[in-house]
């Protein structure tokens, strides 16, 4: 179970966003929704621990985390603005390597067909470097399907991708809500849900 | 599923950047070509005689191994913060001591471990003979870990900060100066016909303080700088 409680973030001077709470059951999903500059992605990184909020706190199962906290690292993964791939590794390459740092031992046909699952067959023994952003899009979905960590936070998770990678996102959040993970995720895409377990979350503009 | 120890943490880091570097050995090539080049410019623009070249050897084969370290420093850190690896690796349930370890044991072996292997080599340039040329690389197998470790610190650092560069030269090159005096002194000992023995010892213990001190300073410059 996930809570923010009155939460607030500062840039300089201005205030990004203050006083967001909401508490995620296992099962539900957040999605957070708001015009560029209204702390989408700060927001998604207070809750991954990786900045400290301004005001308030994150609890994670009843007790408050705070940044980089040992309970949160164990059941996060966190999927950021970045890539995170490396471009001399190939896409089963660095798909392997995330996992491992996850502490997942998953066998390599397990992570072929992972790939193909995503529609990267032919493309997974390919340097990261000539894969489209889509592509690149598409190997963090294979982790999506691989991973078995309760706590998703997923920044922009359907950007680059087309209608088809769109569905398969939409039901790779599905399947984790139904098997009882919790799932935060800011957009501007909509990304349609099966599950009626959504809550919305929109940030305004900064506020002075 | 268990969380990866700190053990586990050193082997994935090594593994994946010793991988990344053997995919691109232009850039692995270059600290070790700048090494050669320096360290033979300094004979065409001095005096041939042997005596001015042995006595300048050391201290050029030394400083130039300093210059090369941190000519790869920005490597270390600044690739991993760009394309979002270096927060995967924080978020992990990892240690990030461990991951950092992982990361600088691969930086010295793709740099600090060549040029020490090299410069006996180009020792003869100088006139050094042979117990000398020894002590040189001993001297540098043991500075060198010591430069990567340091420098980690500072790269780890001036992540994010504009002209990270030329302040991470600022910040390093003074901490590495007890590193070259200790250095270029044990190999001008063994010159002057006296034991290296304190130098190495005053390196090799310099040498575990960093292993102690340095992987836990650069993960928690590593937090800072993603914050």
């Amino acid at each position: 179970m996930l809570e923010a409680q009155s939460l607030a973030a500062r840039r300089g001077y201005a205030t990004l966003f203050r006083d967001v709470r909401f508490s995620l059951r296992p099962g539900e999903a957040l999605v957070v929704t708001g015009p560029n500059g209204s702390g989408k992605t700060t927001l998604l990184r207070m809750l991954a621990g990786l900045t400290a909020p301004f005001e308030g706190e994150v609890r994670w199962r009843g007790e408050p985390v705070a940044p980089f906290a040992q309970a949160l690292r164990d059941a996060l993964l966190f999927n950021g603005h970045s890539s995170a791939l490396k471009d001399e590794l190939s896409a089963e390459e660095n798909l392997d390597a995330w996992l491992r740092l996850d502490g997942e031992r998953v066998a390599s046909e397990v992570i072929a067909q992972a790939l193909a699952d995503v529609g990267l067959a032919r493309q997974r023994r390919l340097p990261a470097r000539v894969l489209s952003q889509g592509q690149r899009r598409r190997i963090a979905l294979a982790r999506l399907r691989l991973a078995s960590r309760p706590l998703w936070i997923l920044d922009e998770p359907a950007t680059a991708l087309d209608t088809d990678g769109l569905a398969m996102l939409a039901a790779l959040v599905d399947a984790h809500l139904d098997g009882g993970g919790l799932c935060v995720a800011a957009t501007h895409q909509a990304l349609v849900l099966q599950s009626t377990r959504a809550q919305s979350l929109v940030l305004h503009a900064a506020v002075a | 599923m268990e969380s990866p120890s700190a053990v586990d943490a050193i082997g994935w880091a090594l593994r994946r950047d010793l991988r990344v570097a053997m995919r691109s050995k232009g850039e692995l090539s270059v600290e070790l070509l700048f090494y050669v080049i320096v360290v033979t410019l300094f004979p065409l623009a001095t005096s041939p005689s042997r005596d001015t070249l042995a006595t300048l050897g050391p201290g050029v084969l030394w400083t130039a191994a300093l210059l090369a370290a941190l000519l790869s420093l920005s490597r270390l850190f600044a690739s991993d913060f760009r394309d979002g690896t270096l927060e995967q690796i924080a978020l992990s349930p990892a240690p990030l001591v461990g991951l950092v370890s992982g990361k600088i044991a691969a930086h010295w072996l793709t740099t600090g471990l060549p040029v020490a292997a090299m410069a006996p080599l180009l020792g003869i340039q100088y006139g050094l003979d042979a117990p000398v040329l020894a002590t040189l690389a001993l001297s540098l197998l043991l500075g060198t870990p010591i430069l990567s470790l340091v420098g980690a610190v500072g790269a780890a650092l001036t992540l994010g900060a504009r002209g990270g560069g030329s302040l991470l030269a600022l910040l390093v090159l003074p901490l590495y100066a007890p590193v070259l005096i200790f250095g270029a002194g044990a190999v001008d000992a063994v010159r002057a016909g006296l034991s290296a023995a304190p130098h190495l010892s005053l390196l090799a213990a310099g040498l575990l303080l960093a292993i102690l001190a340095a992987p836990f300073a650069v993960s928690a410059a590593v937090r800072i700088a993603l914050d």
